[in-house]
């Protein structure tokens, strides 16, 4: 019964997997894409700076796009949650609509609202005349970080909304009673219960935030190379097979610690 | 007089200085919790709302608004060119179209019957490795996009290589490699749907069936089928949409003549010089939102 | 659950996936025996309209894997009702997109276009059908001397010129007021971040190399470097590196100063609606990169024949005048220059087909061999270096 979707998965998901290791031990080659010997020159080179700080600063972006995710992530599901039942699925709808249109769609809608002659500075400098100069947005960190958190935001709001859903808001009422105020009552109760919920939103975000491609190609300009423009721009090139390998099998082994402390600490609260 | 002096149950004094800093505390929580909330809303639909409102612009460049036209539209359908390069043509933007459909349709399918007959094996039995596969179909789904398209277009280039010269076949990328590719990562998507909505399937329907005298067969074709159908209908219409938004794999894995509808905006984000993009997205826009609207009237039927 | 249920449920649901991939997916296999099948005999004259026999009942299919802004708006289309042939038009921004492409066994194409040192690694690669010129005879016909025997291509075995052009600066004279002329003036403080440079590895540490006075084929690693600390040291200014798009992104007013091909920027120089935006190209005074891109047959070409009859197509003088008088590159095709049948404007620009003394400062790029590997280092620390 499991067996059709098991090989497809062997053959076409972990198989190329293996073939991806296999290629990170290799040397590049101009004539074929990689030979023998096997060597690890790959992977030392991949300690070198260039790459580390690359690695780093996709983690830093892809971090910080989650803590923005959540600090507005949750305010809005705990929003969806506490709606009366007849509105609530139309303001779920709100949220979860934009996201089902095409991700390139939305990240040039992005670029059309922040760039130069965009919908802000045409605002800010033709018709508010607030400023001389069109701020400049486009091609910056930040527009990688809109990008990020506008392509993202949904997969953080749906699982915290299902936590607060589910959560008993008596237990607010009991830690009121016992003298909490609001704020005690939120991080002393209300947190910890849909913690799960935030967990999961938060490893929805960070791992494709990490290895994200589009946005800071489209919206990043020079300035804000993520480690995944930097694989595809190996993976198109003449000898970069291998070393491409290599960086992504890197890059993937943050995800694995990633996903380790999610379960490490999901499982503390189940 | 002999007075009882009770012992008085002395009422705690109102702390006043935390009263004031609890109100003030809640005011501030009011105040954040009812503006995060519109200010994300704003943020989610500003962009969108503004790109199909341009579509309309007769300007060229962006955000100043001039007149209210339909040039835009009535371009994409007259033919021609449409961005900077000879490849953004109507006729391309056709064929990127019926290559997404094509390729979107079929990984619907395949990915539908792979993921219903795993979810319908994960969850009514028990075998040795079904940790091994609970596993197994959780990582596409976790794994970063990157990572699928670099490994599939290696393993893809690597083998073909192989393949040709040892046999006389010519294998090559093409929509074949992408369809193989998107149905790896929708397929766990539609398992998750199912199993979920089997596991809150009520058995007692099914085996009143076969109280009633019904082999497994027609159980599952009477009774579980039908129930499960929601699900694998949401399930299906999930991976449709997967297929159709996916950029970066199919990036990976297209050969001759498949690019799709994703990869053609790009290139129209790149060379586009006038707002056809911007007539485009809003008719993805709107295709989506029916599929959306869709999905959700059919759930609502059904259940 | 018993096992008859099972066997039924696999059966089932297997048969109805591979109805669904027979139904569906269309696996492209070629063999060697249908591109014999294809018909056409030796000499095709252009001016017969010679419609090409169908093959299977359904026309004959040609796949074009081309540069993006590379041709003409209606050479396809003409080429297919001329011919009654489909064509398929792919596009790449860069020449190693192209070749990593190609590099594991070609996907089915059957025309690419790769520059001149480019076409000596296909070379050395085996990747390269050999031509066979007499079913191309409008190159022999219509081709400048200087393009015929390339040092890159001897003989042109493997390669035909298909435009020329060169790398030189391209920016907004209204938000630019003086006079750019050199290399150096992309590194200008006054320019902070509105500066792209293209994102061609090759081909950017060779204008570099120029800028330096060095030679641009240099496989030393310490002329690499300098090239290297050079961009690094002015990183500042960089926004963006482009890929091929940045003359539509100086159009729109989000950068200002390009290093770009002198067609690209043409391009959108020529477009009407940016004639205001004052947008100017030169070749600075170290001088810059002379580049050629070649129509080449990739080995395994699913229909050699059509091929040849498509090189042929647009060595015709017309078809070759309207090619480079929408893309703006230089035609290597002198019966459409001395019929008068390029733009005159094209013609007298220096900047677009350079006189003598400009040409003298015009270097070429050679094969470098395995210092390839060397150079996609370099680049990729330069790429990284400079987002810091």
């Amino acid at each position: 019964m499991v067996w059709p979707a098991a090989i497809w998965l062997i053959v076409f998901f972990v198989l190329p997997l293996v073939v991806v290791v296999l290629y990170s031990f290799l040397t590049p080659s101009t004539i074929y894409q990689a030979g023998g010997p096997f060597t690890l020159a790959n992977y030392a080179r991949v300690t070198d700076e260039t790459y580390t700080s690359i690695l780093e600063r996709s983690v830093i972006i892809a971090i910080v796009t989650t803590l923005i995710s959540v600090v507005t992530g949750y305010p809005l599901a705990f929003f969806i949650a506490t709606r009366p039942k007849a509105t609530r699925n139309v303001f779920l709808l709100l949220v979860v609509v934009p996201f089902w249109t095409n991700f390139l769609v939305r990240t040039y809608a992005i670029a059309f609202v922040i760039t130069d002659n965009g919908l802000i500075n045409t605002i800010l400098v033709s018709y508010l005349h607030l400023i001389d100069q069109p701020l400049r947005m486009m091609y910056t960190p930040f527009a990688v970080f809109v990008g990020l958190v506008y392509g993202y935001l949904p997969f953080m709001v749906l699982p915290i909304y299902t936590s607060i859903e589910k959560f008993n808001f008596r237990l607010v009422e009991a830690a009121h009673d016992l003298g909490a105020n609001d704020l005690r009552a939120f991080l002393r109760v209300m947190l910890p219960v849909t913690l799960p919920g935030v967990l999961a939103g938060c490893i929805l975000v960070f791992i494709p935030a990490l290895g994200a491609y589009v946005t800071p190609d489209l919206l990043g300009g020079a300035k804000a190379l993520m480690v995944g423009n930097q694989i595809k721009d190996f993976v198109f090139s003449t000898t970069g097979k291998p070393f491409g390998s290599a960086l992504s099998l890197t890059m993937m082994l943050i995800v694995v610690v990633a996903l380790l402390l999610y379960y490490r600490f999901a499982d503390r609260e189940a | 007089m002999a007075e009882l002096t009770l012992a008085r149950q002395e009422t705690p004094a109102i702390d006043n200085a935390k009263l004031q800093s609890d109100l003030a505390v809640r005011r501030i929580g009011k105040i954040g919790l009812s503006i995060i909330p519109w200010v994300a809303y704003l943020f989610l639909w500003v962009p969108i709302i503004v790109l199909i409102v341009f579509s309309f612009n007769s300007s060229r460049t962006n955000a100043v608004w001039e007149n209210f036209t339909l040039d835009w539209y009535a371009g994409l359908f007259r033919g021609g060119v449409l961005g900077g390069d000879a490849k953004l043509s109507t006729t391309e933007l056709l064929k990127a179209v019926q290559n997404s459909l094509i390729i979107g349709i079929a990984a619907m399918i395949i990915s539908t019957v792979l993921g219903t007959t795993v979810a319908l094996g994960m969850e009514r039995f028990t075998f040795r490795g079904r940790r091994a596969l609970d596993l197994l179909l959780y990582l596409p789904v976790v794994i970063p996009e990157i990572t699928m398209g670099l490994s599939l277009n290696i393993f893809f280039s690597a083998t073909f290589r192989n393949l040709n010269t040892q046999t006389g076949a010519r294998f090559s990328l093409s929509l074949v490699t992408v369809i193989i590719g998107h149905v790896v990562f929708c397929m766990p998507f539609v398992a998750i749907v199912v199993r979920a909505r089997l596991n809150g399937m009520n058995r007692n329907l099914e085996e009143a069936a076969r109280d009633l005298g019904a082999d497994e067969w027609q159980t599952f074709r009477r009774v579980t089928l039908p129930l499960l159908m929601p699900g694998i209908l949401a399930g299906a219409l999930l991976a449709l949409t997967l297929s159709l938004d996916d950029f970066v794999v199919t990036l990976f894995t297209n050969g001759p003549g498949s690019t799709t509808l994703p990869l053609f905006v790009q290139g129209l984000i790149k060379f586009g010089v006038n707002p056809s993009i911007n007539a485009i997205s809003t008719i993805i826009v709107c295709v989506s939102m029916g599929l959306v609207l869709f999905s959700l009237i059919l759930q609502r039927n059904r259940t | 659950m018993s096992s008859k249920f099972n066997q039924r449920f696999l059966l089932l649901s297997l048969f109805a996936a591979i109805l669904a991939v027979l139904v569906v997916g269309r696996p492209t296999q070629h063999t060697s025996a249908q591109a014999a099948t294809a018909a056409p005999t030796s000499s095709m004259v252009m001016t017969a309209v010679a419609t090409m026999p169908l093959k299977n009942g359904k026309p004959q299919e040609l796949h074009v894997y081309n540069y993006t802004t590379y041709i003409a708006d209606d050479t396809i289309s003409n080429f297919e009702k001329l011919y009654n042939v489909k064509v398929t038009y792919d596009t790449y921004t860069s020449m190693d997109e192209l070749y990593s492409k190609i590099q594991g066994g070609n996907p089915g194409y059957d025309i690419i276009v790769p520059a001149d040192y480019t076409v000596s690694q296909l070379i050395k690669a085996n990747l390269l059908e050999p031509l066979n010129l007499d079913n191309i005879p409008n190159f022999k016909k219509n081709a400048d001397s200087k393009f015929q025997n390339p040092p890159y291509d001897p003989g042109n075995k493997y390669s035909v010129a298909y435009q020329w052009g060169t790398i030189g600066l391209g920016y907004n004279s209204k938000k630019i007021s003086r006079e750019l002329n050199s290399w150096g003036d992309l590194f200008d403080p006054a320019f902070k971040g509105r500066v792209a440079l293209l994102k061609n590895g090759r081909e950017t540490i060779a204008t570099f190399l120029i800028y330096l006075g060095k030679d641009p084929n240099s496989t030393k690693p310490e002329d690499l470097a300098a090239v290297k600390d050079l961009i690094l040291k002015n990183k500042a200014n960089i926004a963006a590196f482009h890929d091929s798009d940045g003359q539509t992104k100086v159009a729109k007013g989000e950068l200002d100063l390009i290093s770009d091909w002198s067609g690209d920027f043409f391009q959108v120089m020529a477009d009407p609606a940016n004639k205001d935006l004052g947008l100017k190209y030169v070749i600075p005074k170290e001088g810059a990169v002379l580049w050629t891109d070649n129509l080449t047959i990739p080995k395994g070409a699913p229909n050699k024949a059509l091929a040849e009859l498509f090189i042929n197509y647009i060595y015709d003088a017309q078809v070759g005048a309207s090619i480079s008088n929408y893309t703006q590159y230089g035609s290597p095709n002198k019966a459409a220059i001395d019929q008068k049948m390029i733009d005159a404007d094209a013609l007298a620009n220096p900047a677009l087909y350079p006189p003598a003394d400009v040409a003298k400062k015009l270097a070429l790029l050679g094969d470098i061999g395995d210092a390839q590997a060397a150079y996609d280092q370099v680049w990729a620390e330069i790429v990284a270096g400079v987002s810091q």
